[in-house]
């Protein structure tokens, strides 16, 4: 008994630090550095001649982007851009993303398909991580029966918890899967120990409002919602860069205002190798593939 | 036989009122369905109700509206069936929902680009219409009834504001003017409001099974067959009288079956064979999926053995005067008709729309498979007690067969 205590106090203690992590972690990287001289190796008086060199990580420019876009005034146009040829497959954004959101088990906002090619010893892996596209048709809105999910101005598809019924013709609906359901599971379920654990409990801030889940006969939202990726719409509104962006190992999530010609978004989405899937169905996804 | 009637109603019953208990105590949890298959039995269970409804509506409509005078003793059956099997729809697709507590929002805050949307507001519709339709049949026959004690007598004198005098043919006359415009309002009604379901599948783009402009009209005469079917089978055995009428109507009855059952099978060849025979895409990996996958056999031995060729070969015997195989061959086609609805509605969400995704992220909820867990069925089985039971109450309190009570023609 008391064993159990003392590891729940324990476990609540790494878990308080765990958060207390990702709170500091969410401060937003100082911006407004100007690009870094890269510090050359001296050259070997015979070698070839280097170029100047100037580094930034991508994230500063994105952050100074960010605070460009929520400066200037006008709606800016958020888009996400994955570079695949950088992802390496790690899955950090889906972890992150679940921390961020405190989602639980079978809820999923951003998972990551990988594909392999060949056969072995000839093989090799791809991989496409797949957010809520934030279609600018989106085919999930307009199914919606009680108006719960809507096209933002600012290009995010916002979905209303405290409105939504449940009755998942969006799932149905999204042609990337893209949304999935909250059957009010958790993660301690049928494990042995006293009930939940803190990080269940936890309230998630998306749509930039405070919800604790719940299940029960009436079940606290988002339990028995339709659930999805809000391109972070919580942490944009506090001057911070999505998640899934700022966790990326590889640097290859972008994201930012495509309505500035400034921002490295617009570069990026503007290259001819700059692709969206399921282009075909006319949805126009706002996020895009760099093959 | 009767005995065994009332012990398989009270097992029915028990498995259903678990069900029923166990959705508000664990919500979706014990559901098989997940977020890549977000539709499951209720849904296809929801739609074969709601198309019973229509079916019988419009069977009843041919009296009331389009006069054949021939149909007119279960014109008035057809009304309470309709209404039954409304609510086991309306029921089973409520249990559906995430939220319960939240369906009225549906009329304080509707979204009419939904087809989910028109569906409500026009079943309300078609519920009121119902329920006065219903009245306006019966009440001519009420004032009989006014000085009766127990339900039936409080009913008469309620409804009829405690009149003795009967009806006059005159007002009789006036009634069956007023069923006519009802019924007029209502045959376009119930024929929005099915093909509108049809619809909610058919706009679908994701869903490449479901997005075919045939849908409406496939699911009009699913209802017409299924909700024919089931007034035929319950005309053939449980009508208390088996007279010459009875007899006639019955053979009416099972040829009109027959051509439906024909003409559904039409309908349907013209959906499959054209993905069948270009022979690529998804369209037509999900259909042969549906066909030769793991669940070949809802759609072989339910769908095909037992839900046409059997009917039919019955069919064909039992209109040369074999009764009992015209309602048992009705029967089947109503039952099974739920396998028709269940391979409308799985086939096409069992197939992935991103190849891969089921691999990115592993939780049983996040699958391809699908199949109705026991908590499922009971649900469903708890919709059709309920149904039942309805059907049975208004039969017993109410003057619907021949303007009479069960137990007076029985
Ligand atoms: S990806 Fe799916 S959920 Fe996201 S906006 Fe598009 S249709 Fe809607
Ligand atoms: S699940 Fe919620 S958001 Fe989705 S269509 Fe239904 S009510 Fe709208």
């Amino acid at each position: 008994m008391s064993e159990m205590e003392s590891r729940r106090a324990f476990l609540e203690k790494v878990a308080s630090t765990v958060f207390a992590g990702m709170v500091l972690g969410g401060q937003p990287v100082k911006a407004g550095a100007e690009p870094v001289k890269v510090e050359l190796p001296p050259r070997p008086p015979d070698g070839p001649i280097l170029p100047e060199l100037e580094y930034e990580d991508v994230l500063v420019r994105m952050q100074r982007d960010l605070e460009r876009a929520l400066k200037k005034g006008t709606t800016p146009k958020w888009v996400m851009v994955i570079d695949t040829r950088k992802c390496v497959g790690c899955h950090a954004c889906t972890v992150s993303c679940a921390v961020e959101n405190k989602l639980p088990p079978g809820v999923v906002y951003r998972s990551v398909i990988e594909e392999q090619i060949g056969k072995y010893p000839e093989v090799s892996w791809r991989f496409l991580p797949r957010p809520c596209m934030q279609c600018d048709n989106p085919p999930c809105v307009p199914v919606c029966p009680v108006g719960a999910t809507w096209k933002r101005a600012d290009g995010i598809v916002e979905i209303d918890y405290d409105a939504c019924i449940g009755c998942r013709y969006c799932l149905v609906s999204c042609p990337y899967q893209a949304r999935t359901f909250d059957f009010g599971e958790s993660w301690t379920q049928d494990t042995p120990g006293q009930g939940q654990m803190p990080y269940e409990e936890l309230p998630t801030f998306e749509w930039g409002e405070v919800h604790v889940r719940k299940e029960g006969v009436v079940p606290s939202s988002p339990v028995g919602n339709a659930r999805k990726c809000s391109f972070c719409l919580h942490r944009l509104e506090h001057g911070l860069l999505p998640q899934c962006v700022t966790t990326c190992i590889g640097r290859a999530t972008f994201f930012g205002d495509a309505s500035d010609p400034e921002s490295l978004v617009f570069q990026l989405i503007h290259q001819p190798n700059a692709m969206r899937l399921k282009e075909e169905l006319g949805t126009e996804p706002r996020v895009y593939y760099l093959v | 036989m009767r005995a065994w009637g009332w012990i398989l109603y009270g097992v029915l019953a028990a498995i259903g009122l678990a069900g029923f208990f166990l959705r508000f105590a664990t919500g979706h949890q014990l559901a098989g369905y997940g977020s890549y298959v977000p539709w499951g039995l209720w849904v296809a269970a929801y739609i074969y109700f709601i198309g019973l409804s229509a079916g019988a509506f419009l069977l009843s409509a041919l009296v009331y509206v389009f006069g054949v005078r021939r149909l007119e003793p279960i014109a008035p059956l057809a009304l309470v069936v309709a209404l039954a099997s409304l609510l086991m729809a309306l029921i089973t697709i409520w249990f559906d929902l995430g939220h319960l507590e939240r369906f009225y929002y549906v009329y304080l805050r509707p979204n009419f680009r939904s087809m989910m949307a028109w569906m409500v507001w026009l079943y309300t519709a078609y519920g009121l219409l119902l329920l006065s339709e219903l009245y306006f049949a019966l009440r001519r026959h009420l004032p009989r009834y006014a000085d009766r004690r127990g339900v039936t007598g409080l009913l008469a004198r309620l409804l009829t504001g405690g009149r003795k005098t009967p009806f006059t043919q005159e007002e009789i006359h006036r009634d069956e003017g007023i069923l006519r415009v009802l019924g007029t309002i209502g045959v376009p009604l119930a024929i929005a409001f099915h093909g509108g379901v049809g619809a909610l599948f058919g706009t679908v783009v994701a869903q490449d099974l479901w997005h075919s402009p045939i849908y409406p009209i496939l699911f009009l005469t699913g209802a017409l067959l299924s909700g024919g079917a089931l007034m035929t089978a319950v005309y053939v055995f449980f009508w208390p009288r088996k007279d010459g009428q009875w007899k006639e109507l019955s053979l009416l009855l099972g040829r009109v079956v027959l051509g439906l059952i024909l003409f559904d099978l039409l309908l349907e060849w013209a959906e499959y064979s054209i993905p069948m025979w270009y022979g690529v895409g998804s369209e037509f990996k999900a259909l042969w999926n549906t066909l030769f996958g793991p669940f070949w056999y809802v759609y072989w031995v339910f769908h095909i053995l037992l839900g046409v060729v059997v009917p039919v070969l019955l069919l064909l015997w039992g209109v040369r005067g074999r009764l009992g195989a015209i309602g048992l061959a009705s029967f089947l086609v109503a039952v099974t008709f739920l396998a028709i609805r269940l391979n409308l509605v799985i086939p096409s969400l069992v197939h992935p729309k991103l190849e891969g995704l089921v691999h990115a992220y592993h939780d049983h909820r996040l699958t391809f498979v699908y199949f109705p867990t026991w908590f499922e069925w009971s649900v469903v089985v708890f919709s059709v007690v309920l149904g039942f039971t309805v059907t049975y109450v208004l039969v017993r309190i109410l003057p619907v067969i021949e303007g009479r009570l069960l137990k007076e023609v029985a």
